[in-house]
């Protein structure tokens, strides 16, 4: 027999993505291009006013339209649908899909057309005629709280959607008791405090592909198909059976290519309840494809919330105690998770440090904003933005190197795992050593003569440090309403390629490459022999979905846990084969043999194909090979990492430029480094952006000026200097892989090391802290009052 | 997009658009690029009812020498001026705004001539037309006439051509010595605030400057105090730096949004007036 040629091993290498090609020339099926034969399509009329009551809705002139199948308002909605479900057990006002006599935020939906297509639903929506009672509208969350002036919900005075929630040092776990002698004993200890009110200010997500649902009810079969672009097809199947009474063994849900979610499509909306309960009540399939203007109203933003932060230290550098005062501007409406993200901000207030002591506390407020949920990060760039600006603050104050003030107060390695005071138990760090690699890379000692020389030519140079840890590997169960495991099923098929399935519904983190390198190697057989299967209910058992960095963690531990289900089973039909006992063999090169002897063995193959014709049986086998797994993860993971920025900024404009952005990121073990590196790029990107160019602002009257790209800017390749990435590995041990998730990690260390090398650069005008946007004619200003305060000098 | 309905037709010269044109009764607009019109229709802001199609009318486009002076058609995008070697040469600081002009895709559309008939108040275009001194050719539908730039650009996006009127290019006599100087808006990347200026220079005196600001009212307008306080003087950084100092002071209702406040804006219009006058002066050759 010919020897088989050497497979490679493939985790661990830059693989391309195999996703790739498809994509690049626009061969992906999105939802948009799924057509059906007699399909319709939806067009919500959404209101133009921020608050008021719905006075009247004609749909008359709409209904008369050529083409217009259905008109439906908001009243004539909640006979058939009912109220949408959250996922937080936080108390929440009732929420229509369709506003039933109140808006509340620019864009909600008041009335639905179904049309022949779109052109014509869009005309029909034009056509009706809403009035309103217009309500003052409240935008500024501080404000909001006041109750004044005005009351979004009834139920919840001053605009409260939750109005305290304490958590850290002397909280007992249900929130029930508070001590707080441990923070007042490290306040008054402090011999130095930093305070500093601090804005993360509003995003908006803008994946390149809108949202879009297509939903087919077949009434002989009362049973649903539900398209959408979505992150967890799994978790939308559950909520769209239960609000439109089918079983779940009756709806079917798909997310086929799915252009980019960052968090904004965990949430199921409205409009794929709405999709879906009008395809049931006409019976006939119906289509909604967003538009670029729906989107920035109609899908959820991120962030938005601020924070009261005060650090109490000793002056040799000791961080002694933390306290921060959270207030989320939550928007109109409680989304599936928007109560939720803010407690994973309290969760990560321990940041990398050793704190003795910490005390947040959390308030969530309703304004006439499109509602908030997860946004890449979800909370945790927000802590780390918090925690890292005062540590910047202190650094400052104490004429420290903010490096060096991290490296005093770092969490140490002979410490993990560590119990944190927000309840955390962080798996697995070496922040040191993250710590060290990066001052490596950006040549620390250097950038910083290399500033001192910038200024002293009078440029306005400035760099900036920050240290991250986020939680991602979401999670074990007790963590997730949904639960917090993954699932997959391995099948060998009769020819000898092998199929897989994962629950965790990739949407650009390339698992179809990921989990194919794993299966190679798992099976020692070529990549191209498997399919990884994901984003269907009908074909993907079970599953959670993607988010949170989970992906890799959790569903890369499933899959790992399948595989070696029907491996084993496969060893033992192999073994049958070749008289052998199943604990000597080795998979490699496509081939099953005893080890040692290559040459006798039997192709992998033969072996399937022996397995699904098994003449003769071997005793105690069923026939086949497939198997499934779910796993169930100890705890989530904690990656880490470190951002080095430096930044100049134009002193005649105020214009930033970001001259280097230097990351050392720790996820664990590395399955791809081409497609993680790829993931920090993302990150970083998104990072920037909210750092330098990206706000979600509205007027006073609750209409959004940033409602397009015109006015909202995206960042571009041209935003970044190149990225100088490089990683250490700390193996997490809570799951098989050691691997701890990376989607989101470019976010965290990002945004605090700009701001600071801002604040670096513009440390001669004496400002200490500058909120997000770093918007030049923000930066100008203070370069202006800075002048001004040293005599007018230009 | 979905715009109101609209029929579409392609026009194969300038006469067959101007014809096609008049038959809309009113009810027609030209598109070329699409990079100014789209986006209204949109919005539902603009409704036209038939759209004419004018980007591949032959000879609409191109950037040629002509008896001294430089013609552009109407129909040239933004790249092709980016990325002329003849402008390169002759009148580089043109290139330059060209390439400044939003980013590659808009760039590969977005034609002279649109982006002249819609005149945005942040278009970069029409601050470099004040500075070049350029006349803008317009055919309709009876006769061709030539506006000079200063006059036709005379208010919130209204411009100096009639309803059944057409750009067909524009002619100036190019200037090494010229400069752009724009404030990206970061999102649009339109002008927060630009400056277009050019310098006549003989013996190392400024014979006479033009200078073109555009993004800090309601629409381009000439530096003329700038312009003045340059005559006569040497072709220094010196004289540069004063004249700007006083630019724009005496412009009232400068544009304030998000991106920038009318504060903001009056202080940054000195400092572009400087950048584009020096990037002039080391042009001199």
């Amino acid at each position: 027999m010919a020897v088989a040629p050497v497979l490679p091993k493939l985790v661990g290498q830059r693989t391309k993505r195999r996703e790739d090609p498809r994509l690049i020339r626009g061969r992906g099926t999105y939802v948009d291009d799924i057509a059906l034969i007699g399909m319709q399509h939806i067009v919500f009329k959404r209101s133009d006013v921020a608050h008021g009551r719905i006075r009247s809705i004609d749909t008359s002139a709409a209904k008369a339209m050529d083409g217009v199948e259905a008109v439906f308002t908001g009243a004539e909605i909640a006979e058939f649908l009912g109220p949408m479900p959250i996922g937080t057990p936080f108390p929440s006002p009732e929420h229509r899909a369709v506003a039933v006599d109140t808006v509340r935020f620019a864009g909600e939906p008041v009335a639905v057309v179904v049309a022949a297509d779109r052109y014509i639903a869009r005309d029909a929506a034009d056509a009706i005629v809403v009035t309103y009672d217009t309500l003052p509208a409240v935008v500024d969350l501080e404000l909001a709280m006041t109750g004044k002036p005005t009351v979004i919900h009834p139920a919840f005075p001053n605009n409260l959607a939750i109005a305290l929630v304490p958590s850290g040092t002397g909280v007992s776990a249900d929130g029930s008791t508070v001590d707080d002698s441990a923070v007042d004993a490290a306040f008054a200890k402090a011999e130095v405090v930093i305070s500093q009110r601090m804005m993360n200010q509003r995003l908006a997500p803008s994946a390149m592909e809108p949202r879009g649902v297509v939903a087919h009810f077949e009434p002989g079969k009362e049973s649903m198909t539900i398209w959408s672009s979505t992150q967890n097809p799994h978790i939308l199947r559950s909520f769209i059976a239960a609000l439109t009474g089918l079983g779940q063994d009756r709806v079917r849900a798909i997310a086929p290519e799915v252009g980019g979610g960052f968090g904004a499509k965990i949430n199921i909306y409205g409009e794929e309840y709405v999709t879906a309960a009008i395809s049931k009540r006409l019976g006939i399939p119906v289509k909604w494809t967003e538009d670029r203007s729906e989107a920035f109203v109609a899908t959820t933003h991120g962030r938005d919330i601020l924070g009261y932060v005060d650090l109490a230290a000793k002056r040799d550098g000791t961080v002694l105690g933390l306290k921060i005062r959270l207030i989320a501007d939550i928007g109109a409406y409680n989304m599936l998770l928007t109560a939720a993200i803010p407690t994973l901000t309290m969760m990560m207030a321990n940041a990398t440090y050793n704190i003795p002591a910490i005390r947040t506390t959390l308030t969530e407020v309703f304004t006439n904003k499109t509602p908030t949920d997860a946004y890449r990060g979800a909370g945790r760039p927000e802590a780390t933005y918090f925690v890292e600006r005062a540590m910047d603050m202190l650094a400052r104050e104490l004429k420290m190197d903010p490096a060096e003030l991290r490296r005093k107060n770092f969490i140490k390695p002979s410490q993990f795992p560590f119990a944190t005071q927000m309840g955390a138990i962080y798996d697995s760090g070496d922040y040191e050593k993250a710590l060290d690699l990066a001052l490596k890379n950006a040549k620390w000692d250097q950038l910083k003569a290399e500033r001192d020389a910038a200024r002293a030519q009078g440029r306005l140079v400035g760099l900036g440090l920050s240290m991250y840890v986020e939680v991602c590997g979401i999670g074990p169960s007790a963590a997730l309403p949904t639960g917090g495991w993954e699932h997959s099923q391995v099948t060998i098929e009769r020819d000898g390629r092998i199929s897989a399935t994962t629950g965790a519904s990739p949407h650009g983190q390339g698992n179809e490459t990921t989990f194919a390198q794993m299966l190679a190697d798992q099976f020692g057989v070529p990549m191209d022999d498997i399919t990884i299967l994901h984003g269907d209910t009908g074909v993907v058992k079970q599953g959670i979905g993607t988010f949170g960095s989970r992906s890799q963690a959790v569903g890369g531990a499933a899959l790992q846990m399948a595989g070696a289900k029907v491996k084993t089973k496969m060893a033992k039909f192999a073994a049958a084969l070749l008289e052998a006992h199943e604990d000597d063999l080795v998979f490699e090169n496509g081939m099953i043999s005893v080890k040692g002897s290559p040459a006798s063995g039997k192709s992998f193959a033969s072996v399937a194909a022996y397995a699904y014709v098994p003449v003769p049986l071997p005793p105690g086998l069923e026939p086949g090979l497939s198997d499934e797994a779910f796993f169930e993860p100890s705890n989530n993971t904690y990656p880490f990492g470190c951002h080095i920025s430096m930044m100049e900024i134009d002193r005649q404009t105020g214009e930033p430029t970001l001259l280097r952005m230097v990351a050392v990121d720790d996820a664990g073990n590395l399955i791809n480094p081409l497609i993680v590196e790829g993931q920090i790029h993302g990150g970083l990107a998104q990072g920037i952006g909210q750092a330098m160019i990206e706000e979600v602002v509205y007027n006073e009257d609750g209409q959004l000026m940033t409602g397009s790209f015109m006015d909202y800017a995206i960042p571009r390749a041209i935003d970044f200097p190149r990225f100088e990435l490089d990683a250490t590995v700390t193996p997490t041990p809570v799951n098989p892989l050691g691997a701890k998730g990376v989607g989101e990690a470019g976010t965290l260390g990002s945004t605090p090391s700009i701001v600071a090398a801002a604040v670096d650069a513009l440390s001669g005008f004496g400002v200490k802290h500058i909120d997000m946007m770093l918007r030049p004619e923000k930066l100008w200003r203070i370069i202006q009052g800075g002048q001004q305060g040293q005599g007018g000098q230009s | 997009m979905i715009s109101t309905p609209f029929e579409y037709s392609r026009a194969t010269s300038l006469d067959d658009a101007l014809a096609k044109l008049g038959a809309t009764k009113g009810e027609g607009k030209f598109i070329a690029g699409g990079h100014s019109l789209v986006p209204l229709m949109k919005l539902r802001l603009s409704e036209p009812k038939i759209l004419i199609d004018i980007a591949r009318i032959p000879g609409l486009s191109g950037i040629r020498e002509k008896d001294g002076k430089i013609e552009i058609g109407a129909g040239t995008v933004h790249h092709d001026v980016a990325s002329s070697a003849l402008l390169q040469r002759a009148c580089p600081a043109l290139s330059d705004c060209a390439s400044e002009i939003g980013d590659p895709q808009v760039r590969n559309r977005g034609t002279l001539g649109g982006s002249l008939a819609h005149a945005d108040p942040a278009a970069d275009y029409p601050a470099m037309m004040l500075a070049l001194d350029a006349e803008i050719q317009v055919k309709g539908p009876a006769a061709s006439r030539v506006v000079k730039a200063s006059d036709f650009f005379q208010g919130l996006f209204t411009v100096d051509l009639a309803a059944d009127e057409i750009i067909t290019g524009i002619q100036f006599t190019p200037v090494k010595s010229a400069g752009y100087a724009k404030l990206h808006q970061r999102a649009s990347h339109f002008a927060i605030v630009g400056i277009g200026a050019a310098l006549n220079v003989k013996n190392g005196v400024i014979q006479s400057a033009r200078a073109g600001l555009t993004g800090a009212s309601s629409h381009a307008t000439r530096l003329t105090e700038v312009e003045k306080a340059l005559e006569g003087k040497p072709a220094t950084s010196a004289s540069v730096e004063a004249a700007a100092r006083g630019a724009g002071a005496a412009l009232e209702d400068i544009n304030s949004d998000i991106h920038g406040s009318a504060e903001y804006r009056r202080a940054m219009i000195p400092v572009f007036t400087e950048r584009a006058l020096k990037q002039a002066l080391a042009r001199i050759g």
